[in-house]
């Protein structure tokens, strides 16, 4: 089978990290070859993984060395559960430098290293956030990952936030080979929520691949540092999992978005009650203007 | 071969403009002029300092330049650290020859390069550390340096590091000036930008150092000479002039100057600016501020220089005045005699200029002291209000190039024949290998100075050396005749 490589983005704190390394867990446990990329100057995105706090990255181990010629492959690339292969690029702490550059540098390491063997059947990159420049585009540049997967939820941010990813993608798309592959909502457990995401990826012109429902057991695994599909492989949760991985194995739809205007996406929020009707009347009037009023 | 008449230089501009495609055949066509003396401002003619057309083999630099090459880099107490990668700092490294006394290493600094070397990992995780760190070693390494300057290479603008925050730290650390340049070599359209920036630098930390402090003994006759950036010597030639009118030079702007000089110069009663693109806005802000008068001046031959020293002379009294006299007349004869040992051998002759701040009309007096023509002169990086000032020196119906590129300079040479360029070190091989005598006036060839009247009997023995060199008889091969060589010419043209 050949290399897929897939970019896991969507808004911050959404549990992209999260849903990667379970993901990615019940992939390898379906007897996949798997590699995480982390593309967070935060890099905690192989942490349960390796049962690590955070992996030393790519950018630190450079620092020291003096540059990143002076490393090794095997300096950089730790083995965790199910022979997962796990990388952090890093960068630098907040306000500070270009984590943007932090991560172009990291990945270009990585294939010129060779770190994209034969054996591998998934690489998956976990974006930070927003696609805030140039280098947090890079993994979905050519020859990288050609599979995009939003992870969202109902909330209306995590929503702009899909929408502005999709638009994205399709400067990319309409350049190079990158897809959008899906939409995974990872509950918040938000009124109609399956529905609503059923709906945004209608219009964006995918699906919602998998909705992964809220349960505990993930924030236990995580206080051990662990997935659920390694604490425990029984759970309602891990099966989730597990389905995600098996449709995105199975996928083949992949498309170029077509993002939608910021009227259509209100009106779609308007539609599920997830805002109000807008008011024109009440637009820039204070709180003690309304009390005289 | 004779002038061309207005038509004739119209026809060939717009021959000229024909290869290029619509849209930069428009944009250049604003950039190229003929003279006009009668006009009285040049936006009537000329379009200037604008963003050059992608492809074109512009001959202009960046901001950094500007403000490391041109206004900072001379100042030669000072430590001027090239920040960011290496190549911006070494590859510019003691190449516009600003003279400077002193023991280099020691006291003084200007053809060293220092620089924070910026590899990946300093983009990553920003570069505010290293260059803290750069500045104590300076400090133990070459304790005598009166100050330091960081000079902003582009990725210190892309990644956002706080050079400020590092710089008053420092200053407070070491006691003496640090000054942090945001002269980013990607802001602006050429090094323009950089001169600018360098001055507001000079005007925000620097100026205000010695306000309140009278401790400084001052005279009547103080001045600061402004621009000037002693290549080849040029300051110290022009510095003599003035003293020996009667006025005392407080400081040197930026050629062989130190930062002392830079604190003292609000304290001078007149601001002498020779190159005004580059130093224009610190001598507007000393008048503004400290109602210190600026005056322009040009030293570039004799005939310049009289009017010049006269000019200055009668901002002051009637001693500095007859001061002024008495130097025009003890340099006469030795002026008069480089002018009837040359003007014979150089008479008629014409010359096309493409320079820089200055020089394209500054030294269009001392080539007609010498009895020649400048018949085509423009700017890499000028104003409109250079232009302004060009238009009067400048025949009628003589050709004005403005940022020209490499295609339309060699054109305008292959049809004007001048008999001499005066233009860069990119310009020189091309041109000289066309068969024409070529002087760089930027550098002055590596000779110089230039300024004053010791620097007119250089410029003129250079002129002629390299105008008569006997080596422009032997370029073209001896079975092509004087005939089948205009056809060629012609066919490329």
């Amino acid at each position: 089978m050949a290399l897929r490589q897939c970019a896991i983005y969507g808004k911050g704190g959404i549990g992209k990290s999260t849903t990667t390394q379970n993901l990615v867990s019940a992939l390898a446990e379906l007897g996949n070859k798997v590699m995480i990329v982390g593309c967070d100057p935060k890099a905690d995105s192989t942490r349960l993984i390796l049962h690590a706090k955070a992996q030393t990255t790519i950018m630190s181990l450079a620092a020291e060395a003096g540059s990143v010629e002076d490393l090794e492959l095997e300096d950089v690339l730790k083995v965790g559960y199910g022979g997962i292969k796990c990388v952090e690029s890093g960068g630098p702490e907040p306000g500070v430098g270009c984590a943007g550059r932090g991560v172009i540098t990291a990945i270009n390491f990585l294939e010129e290293e060779g770190a994209y063997d034969d054996e591998l059947d998934f690489v998956f990159y976990d974006v930070l956030g927003d696609v805030v420049c140039g280098g947090f585009a890079m993994p979905i540049r050519e020859n990288k990952a050609q599979e995009i997967y939003i992870v969202c939820s109902g909330e209306m941010m995590a929503m702009y936030a899909a929408n502005n990813i999709a638009k994205g993608i399709v400067k990319y798309a309409n350049s190079g080979s990158v897809r959008l592959a899906g939409l995974i909502c990872n509950s918040r457990e938000t009124a109609r929520e399956d529905e609503l995401i059923s709906a945004l990826a209608a219009k964006i012109g995918t699906t919602m691949i998998h909705f992964v429902p809220r349960d505990n057991v993930v924030q236990r695994a995580e206080i051990r540092r662990m997935t659920v599909i390694e604490y425990e492989p029984k759970a309602k949760q891990a099966d989730e999992y597990r389905q995600l991985a098996m449709k995105i194995r199975d996928n083949k739809n992949f498309i170029i978005p077509t993002p939608i205007t910021m009227d259509e996406l209100e009106e779609l929020m308007m539609e599920f009650g997830i805002i109000d009707q807008e008011d024109e009347s009440i637009i820039g009037i204070t709180a003690a203007a309304e009390a005289t009023a | 071969m004779a002038a061309l008449t207005k038509e004739e230089t119209e026809a060939l501009i717009q021959e000229v403009l024909e290869v290029y495609p619509e849209q930069a055949r428009k944009d250049r066509a604003k950039h190229l002029a003929i003279n006009d003396q009668s006009l009285e401002k040049s936006n009537k003619c000329i379009t200037s300092n604008r963003k050059s057309q992608p492809g074109v083999m512009t001959i202009r630099g960046c901001a950094y330049a500007g403000s490391k090459g041109v206004v900072w880099g001379p100042i030669k107490d000072m430590i001027h650290i090239s920040h960011g990668p290496v190549g911006c700092g070494q590859y510019s490294r003691a190449g516009r020859r600003n003279y400077y006394v002193g023991t280099t290493g020691v006291n003084t600094f200007g053809t060293m390069n220092f620089t924070s070397d910026f590899t990946e990992k300093d983009i990553v995780f920003g570069g505010d550390k290293k260059l803290a760190k750069i500045m104590n070693e300076i400090e133990e390494l070459f304790p005598l340096n009166k100050g330091i300057s960081i000079q902003s290479e582009c990725p210190i603008g892309l990644i956002g590091d706080d050079i400020e925050a590092v710089a008053k730290k420092a200053n407070k650390e070491i006691g003496k000036p640090v000054v942090p340049v945001r002269c980013e070599g990607f802001r602006g359209v050429s090094q323009s930008l950089g001169h600018h920036i360098a001055n507001d630098a000079i005007r925000d930390w620097v100026l205000e150092n010695r306000d309140g402090d009278e401790s400084f003994p001052t005279t009547p006759y103080d001045v600061a000479v402004i621009g000037d950036y002693n290549i080849g010597g040029d300051a110290w030639a022009s510095r003599t002039l003035l003293e020996e009118m009667g006025l005392r030079v407080v400081a040197q702007w930026s050629g062989d100057g130190t930062i002392a000089e830079i604190e003292k110069t609000p304290k001078v009663k007149l601001n002498l600016i020779h190159c005004y693109r580059s130093m224009n806005y610190i001598a507007r802000h000393m008048e503004e501020k400290y109602k210190i008068p600026w005056i322009e001046y040009n030293f570039f031959g004799p005939t310049k220089i009289a009017e010049s020293l006269r000019k200055i002379a009668a901002l002051f009294d009637e001693t500095i005045q007859a001061g002024a006299e008495k130097v025009i007349a003890k340099y006469q004869a030795e002026y008069d005699a480089v002018i009837a040992k040359y003007k014979p051998r150089l008479q008629g002759k014409r010359v096309m200029l493409y320079i820089g701040g200055l020089r394209p009309r500054h030294v269009i007096g001392a080539y007609e002291d010498l009895g020649m023509e400048v018949v085509g002169t423009g700017y890499e990086f000028g104003h409109n209000d250079d232009y302004d000032r060009t238009i009067k020196e400048m025949g009628n119906a003589t050709l004005i190039y403005d940022d020209v590129t490499g295609y339309e300079f060699e054109e305008f040479v292959k049809r004007v024949q001048p008999d001499l360029i005066g233009s860069g070190i990119k310009e020189k091989y091309i041109f000289q290998k066309m068969g024409i005598p070529f002087r760089q006036m930027h550098s002055w060839d590596y000779s110089g100075p230039y300024h004053g009247y010791d620097g007119f009997a250089i410029f003129a023995r250079d002129m002629d050396m390299t105008l008569n060199n006997p080596c422009w008889k032997q370029v073209k091969a001896p079975w092509k005749t004087e005939e089948s060589s205009k056809v060629t010419v012609a066919a490329g043209a």
